[in-house]
């Protein structure tokens, strides 16, 4: 996540900086119902997500972003284990 | 985090960092030797044997600890510090590489210079060298003190409002070195972070053929993110050469998309780091000179990203 710097956007439970504020803040995503308001809050939708959000949310402000699908796996476990789940 | 950060300080990767790298190691060494000497005659002030006592608190001891062993100890560091280091300042030979460094609050203003001495390609926060040879930076400032720092590839150097310091840098091998400014300049002081790219001489050679054919060329047509960066108003403060963006107040974005680092050295350089900086630079770099753009929406953001990206 330091790599492609998901905190230029994200507030990121365990990053102490950069807090972005452009996209919502990842503290609480575990409980959180919908990914983008749209999707099913599970893991692989997540992964699929962070690695190519504008195919699965047209209008998304997310890009794709630069990271493997394990990458992708990692940063969703590690969303959910810290964002409360 | 990307590379070459942090930058190791005790790591040198070139002639100008080797000597003070060395000097250092040795006052960490003698420094160490003396605080042991130190807490052994304490140790034997304290505990000792009456007679052992005596000695440690005698003028003998007073004057061979505290006055001849340090005149000794440190007339010969400096000696020594001097001549190790006298390379430093031997005189420029003028037909090296040059580039103007300036500091602003707070980022780096970068233009290399040709052979009259002209500002022939300007950048910035990211520094372009051939790796084997020396490169002469003149060092500037446009507002307060600040102080160039790439430790794997010299010591520190002022960079004062008024003066032009120079100082030599060379890398041996192709690398990517992290600077860092060191010298308080107010607010978000501690996010002034600098690259230096060394290249294979070749490399360099084809990369400033490239920026200066680009220079030469018309821009790429920039279609809906061209216009969103004029009239969003980018361009008052940020030059894309060859466009009508021709601010000069904030860093030159003519070759932004091929910079490692956003921010000035602290943020990768992607079309999602560019949006959360554009849309928000002040959550991530508080009170920098670029206000955050909150008014634009995820489709303006993505065109304004998607246009930086392809300045190369």
């Amino acid at each position: 996540m330091e790599r492609v710097g998901c905190g230029s956007c994200h507030v990121i439970p365990g990053i102490g900086w950069p807090k972005g504020k452009v996209g919502p803040a990842l503290d609480g995503l575990g409980r959180q119902g919908l990914i983008a308001g749209k999707l099913p809050n599970e893991p692989d939708v997540l992964a699929a997500y962070i690695r190519n959000a504008p195919a699965l949310v047209p209008g998304s402000a997310m890009p794709a972003m630069p990271v493997s699908e394990q990458e992708a796996q990692d940063i969703a476990a590690y969303l959910y284990q810290h964002g409360g789940r | 985090m990307f590379d070459g950060w942090p930058p190791p300080v005790l790591d040198p990767a070139g002639p100008y960092a080797t000597s003070v790298g060395l000097l250092s190691w040795i006052l960490f060494g003698l420094a160490a030797a003396v605080l042991l000497v130190v807490l052994a005659a304490l140790y034997a002030a304290l505990f000792g044997r009456p007679e052992l006592q005596a000695k440690v608190g005698g003028k003998t001891a007073i004057w061979v600890g505290g006055v001849a062993f340090p005149v000794v100890v440190l007339t010969a560091l400096l000696i020594y510090g001097l001549s190790l280091t006298r390379h430093l300042s031997d005189p420029i030979r003028g037909d090296e590489l040059r580039v103007r460094v300036t500091g602003e609050m707070w980022w780096w203003r970068v233009a290399y210079l040709d052979a009259q001495g002209r500002e022939a390609v300007q950048d910035a926060n990211e520094l372009h060298i051939p790796a084997g040879r020396p490169v002469v930076l003149e060092l500037q400032s446009a507002d307060v003190i600040h102080s160039f720092w790439v430790p794997r590839l010299s010591g520190k150097l002022d960079m004062i409002p008024g003066r032009r310091n120079l100082l030599r840098i060379q890398a041996d091998r192709p690398g990517v070195f992290g600077g860092q400014c060191a010298e308080y300049c107010g607010g978000p002081h501690a996010l002034m972070g600098f690259t230096v790219v060394a290249h294979e001489p070749a490399q360099f050679e084809r990369l400033m053929q490239a920026r200066l054919a680009r220079l030469a060329a018309a821009p790429a047509a920039g279609g809906s993110g061209s216009q969103l960066f004029q009239s969003t108003g980018c361009a008052a403060c940020h030059r894309i050469a060859g466009t009508g963006a021709n601010g000069l107040a904030g860093p030159d974005l003519t070759f932004v998309g091929n910079r490692r680092t956003l921010g000035a050295g602290i943020l990768p350089n992607n079309r999602g780091t560019l949006m959360g900086w554009i849309g928000n630079s002040q959550a991530i770099k508080p009170n920098n000179r670029m206000p955050s753009y909150q008014g634009l929406s995820a489709e303006q953001l993505t065109q304004l990203a998607t246009y930086l990206e392809n300045q190369k």
